[in-house]
């Protein structure tokens, strides 16, 4: 009987969550996660990442041609040097590009894509769910999009690409290769680095691995580890050997996650949407008061 | 003075069809100055939009960097701050009961209505899967802790609201008696909600730039921006009533209501006291967040000086214009305010969607909108002017309703004031005791 009452008023409550707009719900809960046989993905009880060491890098672009490859978009010429000239972004036909900079260290390359954040933005600002964060890390985009491009416009690092033009234009950012992900394979572009200055791993192990090389090697890194605590936490993780702002990154986002900044609004809706009705009724019947009452004067 | 003295009597289908027919042939002059521009920007606009649609060539120049146009940032943005006027003055005429007003609501609501549905026709167009939209409503897949989703459904269900609130003048018009008599049981009720769903979605607007943060500049940036957007919207759609109400008042002078004659300038005097105490409150926000943010260093450069336009130009300026104005009972001067503060708004949407989004970009590289885009966007703006001119000119929406409707209202109102007298009920009996004892 007890159970029984207790599971009724758990049903009871997630009822009335459901009814006031469901917009109670907080972060960590957003976006729906999906599992695809997540057993055959060692280590996915949390999320899993990447690590990018830069120190590592040489700039060989073997990752872009292996994305290229794996996703069925153009392969790029790795033999041009010319793209190097000015920072690229990651475009709705190639999901991640390698920079060169000129540090004091001398020249860093760095690999961009999407940072799979742990609370992602642009999953909290979808709609309808088709960009979501699953269960294993990636954040992957569904064709249940209705192209709003409210993702675009709240990402930080500004990764969400729209095909404009098209008919039916997709979304296009790295899915950290989810359709390999469930078949038990590494990402494409992990796999394809001659360097080995790409890691996968479970992002717990991925930040010690980190602070291990960090500690290990004293002055041939910078001791932060960028994606550990940026924006609420990333699954791409970089360490590099000069501070993140020389090598393209931005530094001033802070570690709140973004869907954060919206939950003080979603709060207040479930309020407004109870106390609003019953304040505007009450005001109603006052007035209608005074209306009778100076109605019934009139008429005498 | 009463309306239509005879309602038109429709029996059945067929005369209904005919009725319709009768109706959908225009009315009044065609070859106006209004007409011949509008209508081959709104033919053009049609063309445009298929070719859009299609993916045949590329209209819009929206880009990676710039996600979101005038579609969004003027249509969608201002049209709803616009709309803004039909919330507030609902609650004005119908929960405050304050008389004076009656005769703009139906033109007030009817705008309202029609700028939900043609701004949000306008996001349809703007978002590149619009068979989708469907998915906010239908299936299993709702993004929750979304603002947009927020957003979404309370304009939708914000739009049966207000029509609900306007469907008199249709049952009006139809000469509908007993609908109409349902439907105007249903207005308050259907008031009270949809004053609940703009102050959530006018600011969940606002909202929507939270995450944002970093691309958009510190200067308008706040985590107060809803309740900028809402503080606004007031100022905004009493703005776009009175300016509504300076046209309308001449292109529809043979169909205005006694009513509204003898009270226009009242009303719009009392319309400009409105603005003018809104728009403080909105000034005074700003400057308490331009004092908290610690900004004051930024004042001082290009975008400085471009907030302190918005801010001062066309905020702190209208609102002493509007005070001046309904002080002296002055028409000019609320309609010059009027203006300035609608153009204030226009200029602050943009500047969230827009101008203030990713400011450090230099000029070369910024989103400018495409002739394209603008010719859509006037196109639904027409569109809009368009259905409201079509309805109001069939349509008891300055005119006095029929005279069978007001006679059904005196009715009411005699039986609700005869009721406490005739004491038969209990409820009668405790309510008298109450007065009584008053």
């Amino acid at each position: 009987m007890g159970i029984g009452r207790r599971v009724f008023l758990k049903g009871l409550g997630a009822g009335i969550a459901g009814v006031t707009s469901g917009s109670i719900l907080t972060p960590d809960k957003l976006g729906a996660t999906e599992s695809a046989g997540s057993k055959e993905i060692a280590g996915s009880e949390e999320f899993m990442g990447v690590l990018i060491d830069t120190t590592r890098c040489v700039g060989c672009r073997s990752c872009e041609v292996a994305c290229a490859e794996a996703h069925n978009f153009p392969v790029p010429d790795i033999e041009d040097e010319s793209v190097f000239e000015t920072p690229r972004q990651p475009t709705e036909s190639q999901w991640t590009v390698v920079n060169r900079f000129e540090t004091e260290k001398g020249e860093v390359f760095v690999k961009k894509q999407c940072m799979h954040c742990n609370q992602p933005a642009c999953a909290a600002a979808c709609l309808v769910n088709a960009m979501r964060k699953t269960k294993e890390g990636p954040v992957v985009w569904g064709e249940n999009c209705m192209g709003c491009r409210y993702c675009m416009f709240s990402c930080p690092f500004d990764i969400p690409k729209f095909e404009y033009g098209k008919w039916n234009p997709k979304i296009q950012k790295c899915n950290l290769c989810w359709e390999r992900l469930k078949k038990g394979e590494k990402p494409a572009c992990v796999e394809a680095c001659p360097e080995e200055a790409l890691t996968f791993g479970s992002r717990r192990n991925m930040i010690e691995e980190a602070n291990r090389r960090i500690y290990g090697s004293p002055g041939e890194y910078v001791s932060h580890i960028y994606g550990e605590h940026e924006v609420g936490g990333t699954g791409y993780l970089y360490i590099s050997p000069v501070p993140f702002e020389q090598i393209g990154f931005p530094t001033d986002l802070g570690t709140t996650a973004y869907p954060e900044y919206t939950t003080g609004f979603l709060f207040s809706v479930p309020f407004v949407l109870i106390l609003w009705p019953a304040l505007l009724s009450g005001i109603s019947y006052a007035t209608k008061w005074k209306e009778e009452k100076r109605k019934e004067g009139g008429t005498r | 003075m009463k309306g239509k003295a005879a309602a038109v009597e429709i029996k059945n289908f067929k005369e209904f069809v005919a009725f319709i027919l009768s109706e959908l042939k225009p009315k009044g002059k065609l070859l106006t100055p209004f007409n011949v521009i509008s209508a081959p920007i709104m033919l053009l606009g049609a063309v445009l939009m298929v070719i859009h649609l299609t993916g045949f060539a590329e209209v819009t120049h929206l880009s990676q960097e710039f996600p979101w146009g005038i579609w969004i940032g003027f249509n969608v943005m201002v049209g709803v701050a616009f709309a803004g006027g039909a919330y507030v003055l609902t609650f004005v005429v119908y929960v405050l009961r304050s008389e004076k007003y009656h005769p703009i609501i139906r033109a007030t609501v009817l705008n309202g209505f029609l700028a939900y549905v043609f701004y949000a026709g306008a996001l349809a167009l703007d978002v590149g899967r619009p068979w989708n939209m469907v998915n906010v409503l239908v299936g299993n897949s709702f993004g929750v802790g979304s603002i947009l989703f927020l957003v979404a459904w309370h304009f939708l269900l914000y739009m049966v609201a207000e029509f609900i609130e306007i469907s008199p003048a249709f049952a009006e018009w139809l000469g509908w008696k007993r609908v109409r008599k349902f439907l105007c049981t249903l207005t308050l009720g259907a008031v009270i909600f949809g004053i609940t769903l703009s102050t959530l979605h006018q600011s969940g607007l606002g909202a929507l730039f939270m995450m944002a943060k970093g691309k958009i500049h510190p200067l308008w940036y706040s985590e107060y921006v809803p309740i900028l957007f809402l503080v606004s919207s007031i100022f905004a759609g009493i703005s776009l009533v009175i300016f509504e109400g300076s046209i309308s008042h001449r292109v529809f002078k043979d169909k205005l209501s006694y009513e509204y004659r003898t009270s226009y300038k009242d009303m719009m005097v009392g319309l400009g006291k409105i603005c003018a105490g809104a728009m403080f409150v909105y000034f005074f926000l700003k400057l308490v967040l331009l004092i908290h943010g610690g900004h004051w260093s930024l004042l001082n450069t290009p975008m400085g000086y471009w907030y302190l336009i918005e801010v001062v130009g066309l905020v702190a300026i209208p609102c002493f214009l509007f005070l001046q104005g309904a002080r002296y009972k002055n028409l000019t001067l609320i309609r010059v305010a009027t203006v300035l503060a609608m153009l204030g708004i226009v200029i602050n949407r943009l500047n969230y969607s827009v101008i203030a989004y990713k400011w450090w970009i230099p000029f070369s590289q910024r989103y400018v909108p495409s002739l394209g885009e603008i010719v859509i966007a006037l196109t639904f703006v027409f569109i809009n002017i368009w259905a409201f001119r079509w309805i109001a000119m069939r349509m008891p929406i300055f005119e006095a309703p029929p005279a069978w409707a007001v006679e059904e209202d005196e009715r009411e109102e005699e039986d609700f004031a005869f009721e406490p007298k005739l004491g038969v009920t209990m409820a009668d009996g405790g309510k008298k005791m109450v007065e009584r004892e008053r």
